[in-house]
């Protein structure tokens, strides 16, 4: 199967307008006969549901949480670009593109960035229709503050918690839309498999949490913007109940996965500390604007910071990378601190952990303006360690924290499967090996305000007039699959709990699919996985039935799955014989330590085909075509 | 360093809506002081599940403060005895060895207990559903800057904006009120330029709303205020309240 991008012709900055214009239309009235199922309420979600609902569609969104407004993108703390330039520092649409496709060390779609760059601006102005309160400078017009991977100030902020403001934003445009009748919200509800009828995407099989009932939803298209697969590592900053499952099911039916190996590890989170804990903290990185990184010079130097004099501390950043110092792409920063941390550098309890101090900023700024920009990320981690940061440095350490790879989309947003649209940190599309900060935000809501809205229109019209109802015959089918997996799942009756399961996965697939990878080590991990996974099978202990509220079955489901798709990276990783961004394979870096590309041999997109569990994947590759940016080694120095 | 504490649990178990629902006593042994309360209750979970016991529904999901998910009454205070704390950014170190901690729902005549710990607080979608939001559809704004906002106003809306929608107020209010709530959500788009067009309508339309479903009256027992994990203040239900009679007396909505 050849994977046609259907990049529209013409100039790049050119593309989407003359796309939008040849997109088919559906008009007003036709509108209001088509039924769109969204899964997900994120910020793409959320804002596709209720944009879908502003333009007519009838829309019926899903989320696992008791209410849309709880998504994890309710979590994102440091902020959202735009290529506005309000500050003056020479942002540009252009230089917005040129850095996120670099900082994906050139591993995304040129057309699609370009696209983002171009419509950042619109988010801003409806987010702040919306009366979404973003940060303003005493003039009353909105501030700014820069980002890692950037040189200009660009994101767009709400304290520290922007991705709260934007959610609730996007949740209240929803609730308009259930008040005038054109959303029905299905909240506590699992998506546990996709229904295709003719090939084509036509319905959804889901879990009442509440009752366990099995419930069939029929559509005229579906999306999916079930967000990211970081809960792999079990340890991530991810919400507790992100997962793969969607999309994992998805890719089962037929849908494409792309490049599941690129995963980023974020540089300043709260390091681990005990082996009861259930996630990981991420310090927004926005403190790295004011922070400073440093380590002892002298390993093993356990004096309590304050005792380190000045001359014996190396602020390894600034040192190495003078020109962007603290503000280095999210990549470059974590691998950074496990170098120093490997070289026994590391501070705290476990030795797994580099200082960010504040203690000059306050000097420079005063208490007072340090704690407007960052008190409550103060606070929170004083809530969680105990210790004072304007008294002493964070302890910080990298954790897993975004999945770039998703499933495989066109530049309409849709999948290999016909009218299966994904959206949001669900796809593949936009950064590429490596996402710089605050773009995120971005891309969920461009593809949900201002992309998808358009593209499903294009697809929609060619299907006026057909129905489907849940009573085909591929419903029930579907529906009676779901229900046997998880009979399955009841009925192993084994010893260990799925918790201990995924914690463990979740230690290989660090130790070895994480921040630095080896051949080896992904051979040894693609055993591992495996073995567990039949372990899995065979001894995990799910308690409770399936007519009733049951946690534990949820996570089993989830769990099952993840142990699958964990082979699905590993298998990615070791196809991807070079480094470019995340994906850092020790055999391929240069002289400094940075990831060595090949683009010789590797500057593609790898779309995995699904061939059954226990099988080898087929890989397809759609080549990355650069035609306005030359690739370069990426350079921060 | 590490420490690890001894606690008895009291805690609220409902198999379902119609059950009555009971107390039952667990020992939480050897709780490192480090963890958080929910991870305490994770490991209890462990430990029933290997027993061959139900494990406790509790919902969480961010367990960053911020989802607004998690929440439980602890020894009569929602969310804990920690001030601005919610329960899942509540850490064991707060609490001695040989406490003993009841755990029990949200009691709310509007929240029903769906199992265990786990609420119903759709109530509060369907507040937000009668109003709480500024009607503009995607693609129809200005250019951000064409509307200033003094940066104190901003601040002010944002102080307001922070409410995570936990229902813990409800919890806390003898009249299971959810003024905070509304309060919060009014004040933070009338406090906007933006805001104002909708201000009357929607201040009218939420609190009938809220009456409607089933919340209490406000008569200013400032408990929800203590109570919130997120400091929202009080003066948001004045706030709320001026909205609500200037409304009342001079917009045509009813
Ligand atoms: C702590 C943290 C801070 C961050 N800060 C920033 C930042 O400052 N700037 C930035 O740009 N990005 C940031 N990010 C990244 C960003 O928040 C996410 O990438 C983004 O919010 C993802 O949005 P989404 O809509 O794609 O998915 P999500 O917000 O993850 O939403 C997924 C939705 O899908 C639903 N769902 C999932 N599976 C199923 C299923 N099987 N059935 C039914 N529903 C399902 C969930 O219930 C949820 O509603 C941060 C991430 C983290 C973890
Ligand atoms: S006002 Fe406070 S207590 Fe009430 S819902 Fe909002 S955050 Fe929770
Ligand atoms: S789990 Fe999200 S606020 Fe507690």
């Amino acid at each position: 199967m050849v994977l046609d991008a259907k990049v529209p012709g013409g100039p790049l900055a050119q593309k989407w307008d003359r796309h939008r214009f040849e997109l088919k239309l559906v008009s007003p009235a036709n509108k209001r006969k088509f039924t769109i199922i969204v899964v997900g309420t994120g910020l793409a979600g959320g804002s596709a549901a209720a944009t879908l609902a502003e333009l007519g569609y009838n829309v019926k969104s899903f989320c696992i949480q008791d209410s849309p407004r709880r998504a994890h993108s309710i979590a994102a703390q440091g902020g959202i670009n735009a290529a506005k330039n309000y500050p003056n520092d020479g942002d540009s649409i252009w230089r917005l593109f040129y850095d996120t496709i670099k900082g994906g060390d050139f591993r995304a779609r040129e057309a699609n960035v370009y696209r983002l760059a171009q419509v950042s601006n619109l988010i801003i102005d409806h987010c702040t229709a919306q009366g979404i309160p973003f940060a303003r400078e005493y003039g009353g017009l909105l501030a700014n503050r820069s980002f890692g991977g950037a040189q200009v100030s660009r994101t767009f902020y709400a304290r520290g918690q922007t991705g709260q403001q934007l959610l609730l934003g996007a949740y209240s445009a929803m609730m308009r839309q259930v008040t005038a009748g054109k959303i029905r919200v299905f909240p506590r509800r699992e998506m546990l498999d996709l229904v295709l009828v003719n090939g084509h995407a036509k319905g959804i099989i889901t879990r009442n949490l509440i009752t366990g009932e099995l419930e069939r939803h029929a559509a005229d298209a579906v999306v999916l913007a079930t967000g990211g697969y970081a809960n792999v590592y079990f340890l991530s900053t991810n919400a507790m109940s992100s997962n793969v499952t969607a999309t994992y099911r998805a890719y089962k039916r037929g849908a494409f996965f792309a490049n599941p190996c690129f995963t980023q590890i974020h540089p300043t989170c709260i390091p681990v500390h005990g082996t009861y804990q259930s996630k990981l903290t991420l310090m927004s990185e926005s403190l790295r604007n004011d922070g400073r990184v440093w380590v002892p010079k002298k390993p093993g130097d356990k004096r309590p910071p304050n005792e380190i004099p000045e001359e014996e501390r190396d602020y390894y950043l600034e040192r190495k990378y003078p020109s962007f110092g603290n503000l280095v792409p999210r990549d470059v920063a974590s691998r950074n601190a496990k170098a120093q941390c490997d070289q026994g550098k590391g501070v705290g309890e476990t030795g797994l952990a580099v200082y960010l101090d504040f203690a000059d900023a306050i000097k420079r700024d005063g208490r007072e303006v340090i704690e407007r920009k960052y008190g409550n990320l103060f606070a929170m981690y004083q809530k969680i360690t105990g210790e004072d940061p304007y008294q002493t440095p964070m302890k910080i350490y990298p954790a897993v924290h975004y999945t770039m790879g998703g499933l495989w989309v066109d530049y309409n947003l849709m999948s290999t499967i016909d009218g299966l649209f994904v959206i949001g940190e669900a796809n593949f599309s936009d950064h590429g090996a490596n996402r710089l900060g605050a773009s995120a935000l971005m891309q969920g809501l461009a593809d949900g305000y201002f992309i998808l809205p358009y593209t499903i229109g294009d697809y929609l019209a060619g299907y006026l007039g057909e129905k489907v109802s849940t009573d085909h015959s591929s419903f029930k089918e579907v529906e009676k699959e779901v229900r046997e997996k998880t009979d399955r799942l009841l009925a192993i009756g084994g010893k260990r709990t799925v918790d201990d399961f995924h914690r463990q996965l979740g230690l290989i697939m660090w130790d070895y699919c994480g921040m630095s990878r080896t051949n080896e080590g992904l051979e040894k991990a693609r055993r591992m996985v495996r073995e567990l996974r039949a372990e899995f099978w065979e001894n995990a202990l799910v308690p409770g039935n399936d007519r009733d509220l049951n946690q534990s079955l949820e996570r089993a489901g989830r769990v099952a799955d993840f142990l699958e798709f964990a082979e699905l990276m590993i298998v990615d990783a070791l196809a991807r014989q070079e480094s470019c961004g995340g994906h850092f394979n020790e055999a391929y870096q240069t002289e400094d330590n940075e990831a060595l590309r090949d683009d010789e041999n590797f500057c593609h997109v790898a779309a995995w085909q699904y061939k059954g569990v226990d099988q080898e994947p087929e890989l397809h590759k759609e080549p990355l075509v650069f035609e306005n940016v030359k690739l370069t080694q990426r350079s921060y120095k | 360093m590490t420490k690890t504490i001894n606690l008895t649990l009291k805690v609220w178990r409902q198999k379902s809506p119609k059950d009555k629902g009971h107390f039952e006593t667990y020992h939480a042994r050897n709780i490192s002081t480090d963890m958080s309360f929910l991870e305490m209750l994770d490991v209890i979970n462990e430990q029933l599940t290997l027993d061959g016991r139900e494990p406790i529904a509790f919902d969480h999901d961010c367990r960053e403060g911020i989802c607004g998910m998690c929440g439980a009454v602890v020894n009569g205070r929602p969310h804990g005895p920690e001030k601005e704390t919610t329960l899942c950014q509540l850490h064991m170190r707060h609490f001695k060895d040989g406490d003993v901690l009841a755990i029990e729902p949200w009691r709310a005549r509007a929240f029903k207990v769906v199992k265990d710990l786990v609420m119903d607080r759709t109530p509060l979608d369907e507040i937000m559903q009668a109003g709480g939001y500024i009607s503009v559809n995607a693609g129809s704004a200005p250019d951000a800057n064409t509307i200033p906002v003094p940066a104190e106003t901003a601040e002010l809306a944002m102080d307001a904006a922070q409410c995570i929608g936990c229902g813990a107020c409800v919890a806390a209010c003898p009249n299971a009120s959810a003024m905070l709530f509304v309060g919060a959500k009014v004040s933070h788009l009338a406090l906007l330029p933006q805001g104002r067009p909708e201000a009357a309508r929607r201040a009218i339309r939420m609190i009938r709303e809220m009456d409607n479903l089933g919340f209490g009256n406000c008569s200013n027992e400032t408990e929800c205020e203590a109570e919130c994990p997120k400091g929202i203040s009080i003066t948001n239900i004045a706030r709320l309240n001026r909205e609500f009679f200037k409304a009342s007396f001079f917009a045509s909505e009813k």
